[in-house]
């Protein structure tokens, strides 16, 4: 074997050693700079994504909801503050799977916390949130409720308790069908709302002045900065680390001062009690909302703290529809009270003049036809005149009347009034009741028999009835037209807007609407004084005119809620109680400087206008022209109506006592609130014009 | 400074105190100086990587002691005869110890990489690192370069061994690195550029090979590390962390202990594997660049030295201290920065922890050692 010796050359192997070692440095350089491009890449280039990701990671952000703004009344009564509540909510992500969350769920309907019957629901609501957001399940926990999950929470990952503020009013029912209520802010509210507003916010308005007004209540929410370790959890650092972390206050909402005056509402809310009605005042000079009645009303608290579908469902399927509201949903022929306004339709179009006699022999009898139109008074009223006919609420007068003018003058002339069309007042679901014409009978019926317009019915809509429907709303608000003169504004409830932390409401400016023209002072004088006749002795009204120390111009009606058959007369005590005659009344007082006109509407009443209706429009009046009576004497009648007019029916929970309404907004609720609105009560008085 | 090294009537006119104490240690004055600083650096991030935590710094500091001990002694004392001696010795009692190592962890199941002597705990395979380029050099030092196909497989053979020990530790990481140590005495030694481009599809043959034989653990640290969002919260989430410390760390750095990601516990291993992160997050770019200025100072110093090696164990060892150092650099930087997959590599000098410490201070010493005991020409 030939074994091949090299001898070392020394100067050569440190040549290679050296040229290698000179390209392992070169490699060396290379790699670093690769590094340092990396570094480059990642610090400047990436530099904002990285440091947003880094923020992420250490910052949680929380928000803080607003104060919702108060509701209060033009004397400054609270009618809606807030109350912290504690509620039981659930966060998606924490709770893991979804098998996870509908066992979470119903472990605790099995521990009565929630209703089994909502469960559906409540599993729809909480899936229509994003997985980390706090969803409320149920509004307000009782103590006994707490003690109950409490002693269970270690079996709920994901659900906890939370301390919120909830919605509370202070006089429940009573301010009901105004300010409407809260709720949990459900799926379908999702869709319209910007969730950036509404993050950490549990309850927005569904219905009334709560939901018109949503976005001035609610204000804007702030947030807070919390510093999390790698778990997730709030640390409080006391090493040299220690970031500076934003905070941003909520802004509260705005209060809403309202045109309601409390003491009037309860007076109107309290006649109505036992009845199925509604009342409706409004100041002619401005289209203020004094009151606005409906009865049965319902409890907006129960709704704050948290319906179960069952009582929702009960609450609207109750046959007494406290949830209706009739003030302004309801649209009932306006019987008799349209008469004023056919009297001066005619006096416009010059049919007839204020002196002339038409003979009443207490029928009716229309040319060419064989049915005769009987008048209420069954003698018939003899020779009448405008004044006398208004007074006494001759029928064949406004036969005679409708029949002159014809129905196309009459739908013009009473539109002008706002017959037929929404007021526009500031809370949603107003009804447009129904002024008719021949035109709106050509598209309201399929049937071309139907669309044809008989002259018969003509006479009927003269006299309020037919197919003229109206709110008493809408009642109100035309009779207050009567009472400025032809000036008319939009009702309104809200007059002011208090924003957070200022100490004066930014009042809102009347809306005024076209005024109804063409109408001398004369004209509307003759109107007047009929109307002021009605409620002296020999009017239909006399009753309320009795002991009244200043003068009440008004008019009745009696409106049938069904089609008596040919020359058939109707007979209350005959007749099912469900299609009894309601009882309307309109009126504005006092008489020469009008400053309240109201509108009452009783459902089939036990009785006509002027006996049902009139009585509880008086005591409106006394309640808002007249100097306040007495506390001790208020505060008996108080609590029991405020209470017995709340919808109890089979299926309401047992009413909670209503607070009896303090004189003085004082203690006042919102100090519970705590700071959160510290600074923002109002001033006792502050509000008001009168 | 090269001047100084060369003509002695010269430098002495400009020693100082300290130059002189250096002289008399044996020691490298301008590599030592800036291996101090990175030493005085990682001290600083340490006690801010930890959280404040002084025990770790004072540790950290004993740390220090022993390495430099280490490193002064080896200068010192150690001559390369001694050295060339040594190196089979140190070799054998390695391989020895680390078939220990894989005995016991296989009888205490799972990993296993320490052995307790009693009074400290020692990692073999941290010997290794520097006996394999040893070994290889004096394997190389009497024969002639560059190496023939013979001495190409014993060299192999020198570094499979010891790798293949590790890698049933299992240490894939320290295996890499230490193979990476023989492998490039073998390049310094003058390895044909045929096998070195011959060798880039036989290595890439192997990675699908070995892809079947490394653990599980292992193989889901390369696929985080080819796309870490695929699992943030898991095996991606060292990767995402520390990239997002390094680059919310900007230009400037957020300040000394105001980095958010390591004080508030977002990024793991912070004093450890991932403290290059922390420079990045405290100190910016401008702080990363920096401390790899300062190691390619240190390497670039150390290739100067071992290139003016007298003989090829000197040299091959030398260079081979010199860049192995650069790889644990380059290892942890790109993987903390994303470039390289994680492989539990410390930062060299900075990362908390003794072990490594000891076993690159030890190098700097044999480096300096082999340098500073030359036979000076024309003296």
């Amino acid at each position: 074997m030939f074994r091949r010796v090299r001898i070392k050359d020394h100067w050569g192997e440190r040549r290679v050693f050296t040229i290698r070692s000179i390209v392992a440095g070169i490699v060396v350089a290379v790699l670093l700079l690769t590094v340092a491009a990396r570094l480059f890449y990642l610090q400047v280039v990436r530099y904002t994504y990285y440091t947003d990701l880094s923020q992420g990671n250490r910052v949680r952000v929380e928000p803080i909801p607003p104060a919702r703004g108060l509701i209060l009344d033009r004397r400054g009564v609270i009618l809606a503050d807030n109350m912290p509540a504690y509620q039981l909510e659930v966060e998606r992500d924490q709770v893991g799977s979804l098998e996870q969350l509908r066992a979470s769920l119903a472990r605790l309907a099995q521990l009565g916390l929630l209703d089994p019957g909502d469960l559906p629901h409540i599993l729809q609501t909480v899936l229509s949130h994003r997985p980390y957001e706090s969803v409320p399940i149920k509004l307000a926990l009782t103590d006994q409720e707490m003690a109950i999950f409490a002693l269970h929470r270690f079996e709920f990952d994901g659900i906890d308790v939370h301390t919120r503020l909830s919605r509370n009013y202070p006089f429940g029912p009573l301010t009901a069908q105004a300010i409407g209520y809260v709720g949990a802010i459900g799926p379908r509210d999702l869709e319209h709302i910007d969730p950036t507003l509404y993050a950490g916010t549990t309850l927005i308005g569904k219905l009334g002045l709560e939901r018109t007004y949503e976005s001035t209540l609610h204000g804007k929410p702030g947030f807070r900065e919390v510093l999390v370790n790698a778990a997730g959890r709030p640390v409080t650092r006391e090493g040299p680390y220690r970031p500076k972390l934003k905070t941003k206050l909520p802004v509260a909402g705005s209060d809403l001062i309202l045109s309601l005056d409390l003491r009037v509402q309860r007076v109107a809310q309290e006649a109505l009690q036992g009845l199925r009605g509604a009342v409706v005042a409004i100041d002619p000079r401005n289209g203020d909302v004094i009151a606005l009645a409906s009865s049965p009303s319902f409890d907006p608290n129960e709704f704050a703290r948290g319906l179960t579908f069952k009582e929702y469902r009960a609450l609207l399927d109750d046959p007494n529809k406290p949830m209706l509201n009739r003030a302004l949903q309801g649209a009932y022929p306006p019987g008799s009270t349209a008469k004023p306004y056919y009297a001066l339709a005619a006096l416009h179009y010059g049919v007839i003049t204020p002196d002339e006699q038409i003979f009443c022999p207490g029928y009716f009898h229309l040319p060419g036809s064989s049915h005769l139109y009987h008048c209420w008074k069954h003698g018939g009223h003899g020779e009448i005149s405008m004044r006398r006919a208004i007074a006494q609420s001759c029928d064949v007068y406004f036969y005679n009347v409708a029949n002159r003018l014809g129905i196309d003058r009459m739908h013009h002339f009473l539109s002008q009034f706002g017959f037929g069309k929404p007021t526009g007042i500031d809370i949603p679901g107003e009804a447009s009741g129904l002024m008719p014409s021949p035109e709106w009978k050509r598209h309201a019926f399929k049937n071309p028999a139907d669309q044809v317009w008989f002259p018969g019915e003509t006479l009927i809509v003269g006299i309020g009835q037919g197919y003229m429907l109206a709110t008493p709303l809408q009642l109100a608000h035309a009779v207050a037209t009567i009472a400025a003169r032809g000036r008319s504004f939009v009702p309104r409830l809200v007059i002011g807007i208090r924003p957070p932390g200022a100490k004066h409401m930014i009042p809102l400016p009347p809306i005024p609407e076209p005024r109804v023209r063409g109408i001398t002072p004369a004209q509307w004088e003759v109107v007047d004084e009929g109307m002021e006749d009605a409620t002296k002795p020999g009017g239909t009204a006399w009753q309320i005119g009795q002991n009244a120390p200043y003068q009440i111009a008004a008019k009745t009606g009696t409106a049938q809620v069904f089609s008596l058959r040919k020359n058939e007369r109707y007979n209350e005590k005959t007749i099912n109680a469900d299609l009894r005659d309601n009882a309307l009344f309109i009126s504005f007082a006092p008489a020469d400087d009008p400053k309240l006109a109201v509108a009452v509407m009783v459902e089939h009443a036990t009785g006509e206008g002027g006996q049902v209706a009139a009585p509880i429009a008086r005591k409106v009046f006394d309640a808002y022209l007249l100097p306040p009576p007495t506390t001790a004497r208020s505060t008996t009648a108080r609590s029991t109506t405020a209470r017995s007019t709340t919808a109890r029916s089979t299926t309401a929970r047992p009413a909670t006592a209503v607070p009896a309404a303090p004189t003085r907004p004082m203690p006042r609720p919102a100090d519970r609130t705590g700071a959160a609105r510290g600074e923002r009560r109002p001033e006792h008085g502050m509000v008001g014009t009168r | 400074m090269i001047l100084d090294e060369l003509s002695p009537s010269r430098a002495r006119r400009t020693l100082s105190a300290g130059t002189r104490a250096l002289r008399a240690l044996r020691l490298d004055g301008p590599l030592t100086g800036v291996l101090a600083l990175i030493l005085c650096i990682g001290v600083l991030v340490v006690y801010s990587a930890s959280g404040q935590n002084v025990r770790m710094v004072e540790r950290q500091l004993g740390n220090i002691v022993v390495a430099v001990t280490a490193l002064v002694l080896l200068a010192r004392f150690s001559t390369p005869q001694y050295l060339r001696l040594f190196a089979p010795l140190a070799y054998a009692l390695g391989v020895l110890l680390l078939i220990v190592v894989d005995v016991t962890g296989h009888v205490g199941k799972g990993a296993q990489r320490w052995l307790d002597l009693g009074f400290m705990r020692f990692q073999p395979s941290e010997i290794m690192k520097l006996a394999v380029p040893m070994i290889c050099a004096w394997y190389m030092h009497d024969r002639p370069l560059p190496p023939s196909f013979r001495d190409l497989v014993a060299m192999a053979v020198f570094i499979a061994i010891p790798t293949a020990l590790v890698v049933a530790q299992p240490d894939l990481g320290t295996a890499l690195l230490i193979a990476a140590s023989g492998l490039i005495v073998m390049l310094l030694a003058g390895l044909p550029v045929s096998i070195i481009l011959l060798s880039i599809p036989v290595l890439a043959l192997a990675a699908w090979g070995g892809w079947h034989f490394v653990h599980a653990y292992q193989r889901e640290r390369i696929l985080t590390f080819l796309n870490p969002m695929s699992d943030r919260l898991g095996a991606g989430y060292h990767i995402i962390q520390s990239q997002i410390a390094i680059g919310s760390g900007g230009v400037f750095g957020k300040g000394y202990m105001h980095g958010s990601q390591a004080q508030l516990d977002f990024l793991p291993e912070s004093s450890t594997d991932f403290i290059f992160s922390v420079i990045g997050e405290e100190f910016g770019l401008l702080g990363q660049l920096s401390v790899l200025g300062l190691y390619a100072f240190v390497i670039g110093r150390s290739l100067y030295l071992a290139m003016q090696g007298q003989d090829t164990f000197a040299r091959l060892t030398g260079g081979a201290i010199a860049l192995s150092f650069f790889v644990y650099v380059f290892v942890n930087a790109g993987m903390v920065s994303g470039i390289v997959p994680v492989v539990g590599v410390p930062l060299p000098l900075v990362s908390y922890g003794g072990t490594s410490m000891v076993t690159i201070l030890a190098g700097f010493g044999i480096l300096m050692s082999l340098h500073s005991h030359r036979k000076l020409v024309g003296s």
